[in-house]
Parts: structure tokens; sequence; C-alpha cells
């Protein structure tokens, strides 16, 4: 039993269906227990008084929002080597939930950030990174969309997905060289010194357990329905050839 | 210096267009594809050009040996005649453009931009860049297209001494050329529309069963 | 490899071949920035140095598509694809052709367009040292967007949305060299940055652009 047989079409159809609805499951619970715990069960910050509570969608959903990127480098680099035609399909249908996650990343943060530092937008190099991310998921997907023949448009969106990951980083550290920054360092990290206190801390931890499930869950459906996509251009394509 | 093409499957888009293609031609011989329009004639020329690698099988042949010509001229309007082959000779590394020009009638038109020649001249110039390549084995779709009965005939003749000399030619055409060393090939009994069979494997997505 | 640079210069200033359309846009970008942000000699100063970066970034956009598109149209790139030239060499002299006929003029133009902006005396050689360091990485980079985009229906709008995200960094190190310059402050740091960008670039964008070429010509 070799990891790459999830790779075969069919075994991912079963297999993803058997393991769908737990994912779903277990995202819905996790999300909710967390916002609920977070919005009402936690102090308001001595600081930033209630304005905090956006950390519990903010912080996880700009996670998520890179995470993407890296789970699409990742599945590129699978179709682009061992050309498993679900990696590919995976790749595709991660690009508008990452782009999703992205967007609720930096209008959480533009909401979180007017009272905090008296303005909607900062061209802080973390907004910023986002941002030129943000553009990123809008070329992958304009691609995808643009190339019809399929093999063609995944050989294409990888190569983009390589590309666009060595740039992302070196973006990365361009915009702290250009700009230092107003935002916060990371709220969570290993060294405890800088960290939110534990309060905040759990239902943070559970928020962001949450959206990974949320986000397997997503692009497991979402890969289901670009099989099938697949399955009835194959099949379309063989009635007119016939 | 011989060509040949082991049970090659051929796609293009995307689409298994021909499956199962195997043949050999020897220095000093011609093969002509023949099939209908769409039958895949230029995609199996395209796929011996290594222009769209082949699904399945192996083409052999020596690396940098083949030369292809497809539809499209592949010359620059802004360019001279000259220029252009000159341009060619300087890719290829050929001596000069003396052979090709003199083989092809092109001396007068060596000043004249290409974007001012008539269809029948452009398409003498295409070919003629073939002898600038000094390549052993031609690829060519459809050469003779707007090319008067006496430059067909001037063609046939290049390809003639292109074969005495060892090369070899695989040839899409419809029209007879009178090469006294050529054979056919239809490619018609290769495409995948005549066997339906051997489609159901090559996509993943077909072969699946309900999904 | 030399003849394809050399025949790409020549299609290039032939009737047609669009030099200096580039070149036409940065002028007219230029010119039209202060009429959006008003006469004010102190604020065009101040942002003198951003609007030349942008503009040349602009003009060299303009002009990518017809990188590989020309070839593509008339068949040419599937002849060289099957010439002895590698398709990385092919990629390479395209983008050097490119800022031949793009990046140079508009390297040169931009003095004439600074004194129209105001620029401070000690931002001019740091302005054109940038422009020379940063503007074959926007070549080379471009080069790939458009062979990612060759022989796509409507691919320019496209190529722009793919190629202006792998811009950001040549722009902001390029940019910031020339207004650190012009505020007298020491540029090298972002300058030296910004030519280890276009090395970079130049080494590996001729592989990206060739993988992306044999796609599309499959």
């Amino acid at each position: 039993m070799s990891i790459w047989e999830y790779a075969n079409p069919r075994k991912f159809m079963t297999t993803s269906q058997a393991v769908l609805p737990w994912v779903a499951g277990l995202a819905a619970v996790l999300v909710i227990t967390g916002l609920i715990w977070g919005f009402f069960f936690t102090p308001d910050d001595f600081r930033m008084g209630s304005t905090v509570k956006v950390i519990y969608i903010h912080v996880p959903a700009a996670i998520m929002g890179s995470g993407t990127w890296f789970m699409m480098l990742i599945t590129s680099l699978v179709w682009l080597i061992r050309r498993h035609h679900v990696s590919a399909l995976a790749a595709k249908a991660a690009a508008p939930v990452g782009m999703v996650f992205t967007l609720i990343g930096l209008i959480t943060g533009a909401i979180w950030g007017q009272p905090m530092w008296g303005t909607w937008w900062e061209w802080d190099p973390r907004l910023t990174a986002f941002l030129i991310l943000f553009l990123f998921y809008l070329g992958y997907m304009a691609l995808w969309e643009a190339v019809e023949n399929p093999d063609a448009a995944a050989d294409l969106t990888s190569v983009l997905c390589l590309v666009g990951t060595v740039f992302a980083v070196i973006s990365r550290y361009a915009l702290i060289f250009w700009n230092q920054g107003l935002h916060q360092g990371a709220s969570l990290s290993m060294d405890a010194e800088q960290n939110v206190a534990d309060v905040f801390a759990y239902p943070l931890w559970t928020c962001i357990i949450g959206f990974l499930f949320l986000f397997v869950a997503l692009v497991l459906y979402r890969t289901r329905t670009e099989i099938r996509a697949r399955r009835l251009r194959a099949l379309i394509q063989r009635e007119r050839m016939a | 210096m011989s060509l040949r093409v082991d049970t090659i499957t051929c796609t293009r888009g995307g689409l298994t267009v021909l499956s199962g293609v195997s043949f050999s031609v020897a220095p000093g011989e011609a093969l002509i594809l023949r099939g209908p329009n769409g039958a895949g004639k230029t995609t199996l020329l395209r796929t011996l050009a290594g222009l769209t690698p082949p699904a399945e099988g192996r083409v052999d042949a020596a690396p940098d040996s083949i030369a292809y010509a497809g539809h499209a001229d592949g010359l620059k309007a802004q360019l001279t005649v000259a220029e252009n082959l000159t341009f060619w000779t300087g890719v290829f590394a050929a001596d000069g453009i003396a052979r090709a020009v003199e083989a092809f009638d092109l001396t007068d038109l060596l000043d004249r931009r290409a974007g001012n020649l008539s269809a029948g001249q452009k398409r003498r110039l295409s070919l003629a860049r073939l002898l600038v390549t000094g390549r052993p084995i031609w690829c060519l779709d459809e050469p003779t297209v707007s090319l008067d009965t006496e430059n067909v005939a001037r063609f046939a003749r290049a390809v003639e001494a292109h074969l005495a000399g060892g090369g070899l030619a695989v040839i899409a055409t419809h029209i007879d050329l009178g090469l006294p060393t050529a054979r056919s090939l239809d490619v018609t009994p290769f495409t995948r529309r005549a066997r339906p069979a051997s489609g159901a494997s090559d996509d993943p997505f077909l072969s699946e069963g309900a999904l | 490899m030399i003849e394809l640079l050399v025949r790409d210069l020549r299609l290039a200033i032939r009737a047609g071949g669009g030099f200096g359309l580039g070149l036409a846009f940065f002028l007219i970008a230029t010119i039209l920035m202060p009429f959006g942000i008003g006469p004010e000699t102190g604020m065009i100063t101040i942002i003198a140095p951003g609007i030349l970066w942008i503009g040349a970034l602009l003009a060299c956009l303009l002009s990518l598509d017809r990188i590989f598109a020309l070839d593509w149209e008339d068949g040419s790139l599937e002849l060289l694809a099957t010439s002895p030239l590698p398709l990385e060499a092919v990629a390479g002299v395209k983008a050097l052709a490119h800022w031949l006929t793009t990046g140079l003029p508009l390297v040169a133009a931009a003095p004439v367009l600074a004194v129209l902006l105001n620029l401070p005396p000690q931002g001019f050689p740091w302005l054109l040292a940038s422009l020379a360091v940063g503007t074959p990485a926007l070549s080379a980079i471009g080069t790939f967007g458009a062979a990612l985009t060759v022989g796509l229906k409507r691919g320019g709008l496209l190529l722009s949305l793919l190629v202006v995200p792998l811009y950001v960094p040549t722009l902001l190190f390029g940019a910031e060299a020339a207004r650190r310059g012009a505020e007298g402050l020491d540029a090298a740091t972002p300058l030296v940055l910004l030519a280890g960008i276009t090395f970079a670039t130049a080494a590996t964008m001729p592989f990206a652009a060739a993988a992306a070429l044999r796609v599309n010509l499959r």
C-alpha cells in the first residue's frame, strides 16, 4: 500500500467519499467551538480591548492563505515529477480556497487595523506580502482558465507555481527591507515570551486546527468536482470521436 | 542514418490521434503519408520532429537529424529573401545559401522582402530552408501547397537529389510527386476513430468506471 | 545564437517592428503623472524616482507579448524549436533582444524625463544605475511570462496579471535605490540586491521560459 495509490482517480474518489463527512464534521465542530470560545469566553485584551477577538478568524485565515500555496507547490511538483492527474487537479481545486482565505485574512486585518493603527490599510510588509500572494492566486487561476488543454494547463500552472513561490519568498524579504512595518510579531511561536496568553492561545489553536480541517474538506470536495468535470470532458470527447 | 518508428501513440491537444504506428525509412527512401483531412498526418509529423513527444513508443533517429517544415512558412515578412535564408544558415551552421537559392529558383527574388512575395514564392523560400539545414531526414507537411506545376516538379527534383545524396523524407501530400523510391503509408488504420478499443486505457478519467 | 539576436534586432528596427513604442509609452506615462498629481514641484521631486521606475516597468510590460507572439504566428518558433539551438538559448537571446530594444532605450531616456520631474542632481547617477541594472531583470522575467501565454488568444492581459507580481522585488529594490540616491542617502545596498535579482533571473528564467515554450509547442 503506497501513498501513490491515491493518485488513481477511482481510489481517490472512494477514499475521499468515506473521509469527507468526518473531516467536514470535525471542521464544523472545531471552528464553531473555537469561535464561540474565543468570542464569548475570553477576556478583552488590556491594550486592544474587544478588537482582539478578530484574531480567531484573522490568524487562522492568514495561516491557511499561505499554507494553501505551499500545498499547491507540493502537488504541482508531484504532477511535474510523477504525472499524477489527481495531484494537478488538487492544486487547481485548492487555489480558489487559498485565495478566499487570503482575502479573509486581508479584510479581517483591515478591520483589526482600523481601531489599532487608525487606518484601514497600511503598506506594512506582512499585509503587502498577502496582497501580492492574492495576486499570485488570481494569476494562477486565470492561467488555468485560459489554457484549453488540461494537461498543458497543469504543466504551465505548475511551472508558474514553482517560479511564483520563489518570487513570493523574495518579495517577502524585499518588503521587509522596503518598510519595517507596524504589524505585531507572530502571535504563536516557540518563543514563549512573545506569545499571546494561554487564555487566548487555546481557542486560537482550536480555530487554527478547525480551519485546517475546513481547508482539507473544501479541497477534497472541490477535487472530487474537478475529477468529475474531467471525466465528463473525456466522455464528451469520446462521444465526439466515435 | 535511418528513421525507425516503433508503435508510437501520437497526441494533439491532450487527445490521442494515432496509435500503434510503426514504420522505418532507409536512406534514399521517401515515405508518403496518405489519409483524409484530420486523419493525423500533421500530428505524426510533429511527433517525428520532436515537437510533441509520443505518449507511447519511440522514434529512433540520430539527434539533430530531422528538418521539419509545417503548414506555416516561418518567414519574416520584413526581411528580404536573402536575409531569411542567411539567418537559417547561421542557426544551422551551414556553408551558404547558393545551393538552396539555385534549387528553388530564388535568384531574382533575393532582395525582395518576404512579405511582398506571392504565396507560391513564399513556399519556395520556406522549402529552400530545408537545403540550408543540411539535415538528412526531412519531415514535410503538405509541402506543395500554393506551388504551380513547374515548381512542384522543381520541388520533386530537390527531394530526389536529397534522396540520392543518402537523405530520406517523410512527406504528407495528396499529389503524386513521381519519386521513384517512394513508398506510401495510409495513416487511416492507426487513427483513434478506427480503433475504439484502444482508446479506453489512455485517459485515466475514462478507464475508471463509475466515479 | 548571435544570428538570432541580430535577426531580432533587425526586425525590431524595421517597419512594424515596434521599436520606440515602449519609449513613447514611457514618455507619455511620465508626462501624464504631474497632470494627475498637481503642479507642486516639491511633491513631484519627491516621487520622481518612483514615477520613472513605474513608467519604465509599464513600458516594458506593454512590449512583452511581442517577444514570442510574432514567431509563434508565422511558424518560426516551431522551426527554432527543431533547430540545433536549445530553447533555453532561444529564450535567453529573446530576453536580451527585448532588453536591447526596450530596456536600454528606457535607460537612455530616463535622464531627460528626470529633468522634467525635477529630480535632484545627486539622484541622476543612481536613477541611471538602478534602471540599467534592473531593466534586464524585467526583460528576463517578462520572457518567462510571454512563454507561458504564447499561443493564447487574448493573452496580453493575462500576461500582465502573471508578470506584475513577479516584478515586485525588482521594482522595490530598483525604486528604493533611485529614491535613496535622490535623497542623498546611501543607495548601494538596494542596488547590490537589485543586481543579485538581475543575475539570478538572467541565469534561471530562460530555463523556466523554455519549459513553458515546450509545453505550448506540443
